[in-house]
């Protein structure tokens, strides 16, 4: 019995291997969150990909790039790693992108390797996803990477004392180590760290905890969405930011598509990112032309939705370099060290990390005509590596 | 004990917002005998009603919640002349669990196609934010709103359930319908009015606890075990039980965050499996043979 499954598989796998070798259309199956809570993230993957074939075309040399959209639809690891393993066995996809959240990658990185399929990325910002195969690539962003200057700048302004609070699960705990090593490296004192579960909506008693302990400023990671909201609100209404109570976070908290939810709460708010949409560059004029030129609209554009745009590039580059065959080595090492100019500003491919490096952007929320924005400031820290993989 | 009154304050605060939405859900359970599941969905029209009001009819937060307590018993009246009527103190359990955990997700899905995904705030007039010192410490201004909301709901049910003829009504009702139904009382419309009233409280809980309990499509799955755990700790049918069972179940949850936030909401249970486990039938409530 065992030998005739191993011999089904053998054939299987043949089969697919053949099959993409003489086929015309490269498939790329992109797994994100495209309904609930989250759902503009993910369909951000879909617009920043459209964005960039509306500006390259969906052709590299005779090959047609085929996008193919599953829906992760939150942190759901079991469902993440079903619809990877449906992409590559049923759709026989060449490539995989996307994955908003980190338990999601993990569970998807075992099944490249034996599939040979290569992963870029597109969001899950938890350093270590990258080590866990060699064929992932990473176009977004760490925590490590937003973190550090947070706590470089929050010294530079005359922090002395923080209290940190972030959401209890992977990304969290990396910005609390991020920000405490970088900021007790520098001469400041962490005097509180609070890691708030993932559901909590009343912050009322951590602001409370937060105030007991004297700290000048808080630095807080939580994932976009409902509790940005509560934690800002809660900042205001408890008399912290009266009591000139500074607040820092990394972009997470802030972006712009929860901006208008947060209102004027937000107004002044520092916080570290490599993406702002009001980023003042022609590139970014012409990622943003492309996206309403398809449908899409400025106010729904986030991260992702950059990240989905250079992940394009890459997956193209890969495509380019293997001639369209089905080669990991081959691809993945031709998009190491790659270069170019992103909408977020100069990125390239850590040789050897895997992970994008970036300039990293200190914002401040300010209203323009009437709507919040991140305004980048002139305080920028270039190609910045992830911290936590690489020291240099 | 400035800690001590610190906590007391966001504890009252979150337990009223805890009764005021679980009240309806303890008159459903208790008077009506239904397991209704889709009360969290209900609340939750209330929030999204509000937040279109407000945001893009430019009402004032008063007008905001008058509309949506009544657009939401609008919204409701289908439900209770096609599905609910069904199943008022009779049917099993299991088809009520069915039947309102299918309209949770039916809500769920409308709501998320009309609204979108995201979350949806309310926005508070200029004399409900910000923050109010009093004394010891400064408290957002909408926590004591909340709190008087809780208090004025609590005494208005209680002065209607045992001091009006409607109350007299209702009581006789859920106690021998028969018998009720023979001395010419109309039973169906004490049953109709009283899950509007049911549904109403839910939807007035759902907008005045959006700070705490932000309004958005998961809303009505994500809190509805909190719901009926209140109810069910502090008896159903019974306002005393409820409001003892949130100003508990508050009192747990917010001592727990203060003094160790990284236990989640383990504080919260380990209050339940107490209670649960002293009061089988919850704090207040009657056992039903």
């Amino acid at each position: 019995m065992i030998r005739r499954t191993n011999s089904i598989l053998a054939v299987a796998l043949l089969g697919l291997m053949t099959d993409t070798a003489s086929a015309d259309v490269i498939k790329v199956g992109v797994i994100g969150t495209m309904s609930g809570p989250y759902a503009l993230f993910g369909a951000n993957y879909k617009m920043g990909i459209d964005a960039y074939i509306a500006e390259h075309g969906n052709k590299v040399g005779n090959h047609t790039v085929e996008f193919i959209y599953k829906d992760e639809e939150g942190p759901n690891p079991a469902k993440s790693k079903a619809l990877a393993q449906e992409l590559i066995v049923k759709d026989k996809v060449q490539y995989l992108a996307g994955i908003y959240f980190t338990p999601n990658a993990m569970a998807v990185a075992p099944l490249l390797e034996e599939s040979k399929t290569p992963l870029v990325v597109l969001n899950a910002a938890t350093s270590s996803i990258v080590e866990k195969s060699p064929y992932i690539v990473r176009t977004s962003f760490t925590m490590w990477q937003n973190t550090v200057p947070a706590a470089n700048i929050a010294f530079k302004n005359g922090s002395k004392k923080v209290a940190i609070a972030v959401s209890d699960y992977g990304p969290g705990i990396d910005a609390e180590a991020a920000f405490k090593k970088t900021f007790e490296t520098d001469g400041g004192a962490v005097v509180e760290a609070i890691r708030i579960p993932l559901n909590t909506t009343d912050f009322s008693p951590i602001m409370q905890r937060i105030k007991s302990s004297g700290a000048d400023t808080i630095f807080t990671f939580l994932p976009s969405g409902p509790p940005t909201l509560g934690f800002i609100k809660a900042y205001v209404d408890n008399g912290l930011k009266a009591d000139g109570v500074k607040l820092m976070s990394t972009g997470d908290v802030v972006t712009e598509i929860d901006l208008p939810g947060i209102g004027d709460s937000a107004l002044g708010m520092l916080s570290t990112y490599h993406y702002a949409v009001s980023h003042d560059s022609p590139e970014n004029k012409a990622f943003l032309a492309s996206i309403v030129k398809n449908g899409g609209k400025v106010e729904d554009v986030a991260m992702t939705g950059v990240a989905a745009y250079d992940g394009a590039r890459v997956i193209f580059k890969m495509i380019e370099a293997t001639n369209g065959q089905r080669d990991p080595e081959k691809a993945v090492a031709a998009v190491k060290g790659m270069k170019w100019v992103s909408p977020r500003g100069p990125v390239s491919i850590d040789p050897d990390t895997r992970h994008i490096r970036q300039n990293v952007y200190l914002r401040t929320v300010t209203k323009v005509d009437g709507k919040l924005i991140n305004k980048e400031s002139d305080t920028v820290f270039l190609d910045q590596p992830d911290w936590a993989l690489s020291k240099k | 004990m400035r800690l001590a009154l610190s906590i007391l304050t966001d504890a009252v605060a979150y337990g009223m917002v805890l009764f005021i939405i679980s009240i309806g859900l303890s008159i459903m359970m208790g008077l009506m005998r239904v397991v209704n599941l889709a009360h969290g969905a209900f609340a939750m029209i209330g929030g999204y009603l509000a937040s279109y009001a407000i945001r893009d009819l430019h009402v004032h937060y008063s007008v905001a919640i008058l509309l949506a307590v009544v657009g939401t018993i609008l919204v409701s009246i289908p439900f209770e002349l096609l599905l609910y009527r069904r199943i008022y103190r009779k049917s099993d359990p299991l088809i009520q669990v069915l039947m309102t955990i299918g309209i949770t997700f039916l809500i769920i899905g409308v709501v998320n196609f009309i609204f979108g995904p995201s979350l949806k705030t309310i926005p508070l007039p200029p004399l409900l934010s910000g923050p109010l010192d009093i004394g010891f410490r400064s408290v957002p201004t909408h926590r004591l709103f909340v709190i008087a909301c809780g208090l004025v709901t609590a005494l208005s049910l209680w002065w209607l359930i045992e001091k009006t003829e409607f109350g007299i009504k209702l009581r006789a009702s859920v106690d021998h319908s028969g018998m009720a139904d023979a001395l010419g009382i109309r039973t169906e419309i004490i049953y109709a009015a009283t899950f509007a009233l049911a549904i109403g409280l839910g939807a007035f809980g759902g907008v005045v606890g959006a700070e705490i309990l932000p309004i958005e499509p998961f809303y009505a799955l994500r809190y509805m075990v909190t719901f009926l755990v209140v109810v069910s700790v502090g008896g159903a049918g019974s306002i005393m039980g409820a409001l003892s069972a949130s100003m508990l179940l508050g009192l747990a949850d917010t001592t727990g965050k203060y003094l160790a936030p990284e236990f989640g909401e383990f504080f919260f249970y380990l209050a339940v499996i107490c209670i649960v486990f002293l009061f089988p039938h919850g704090l207040f409530g009657r056992s039903h043979a």
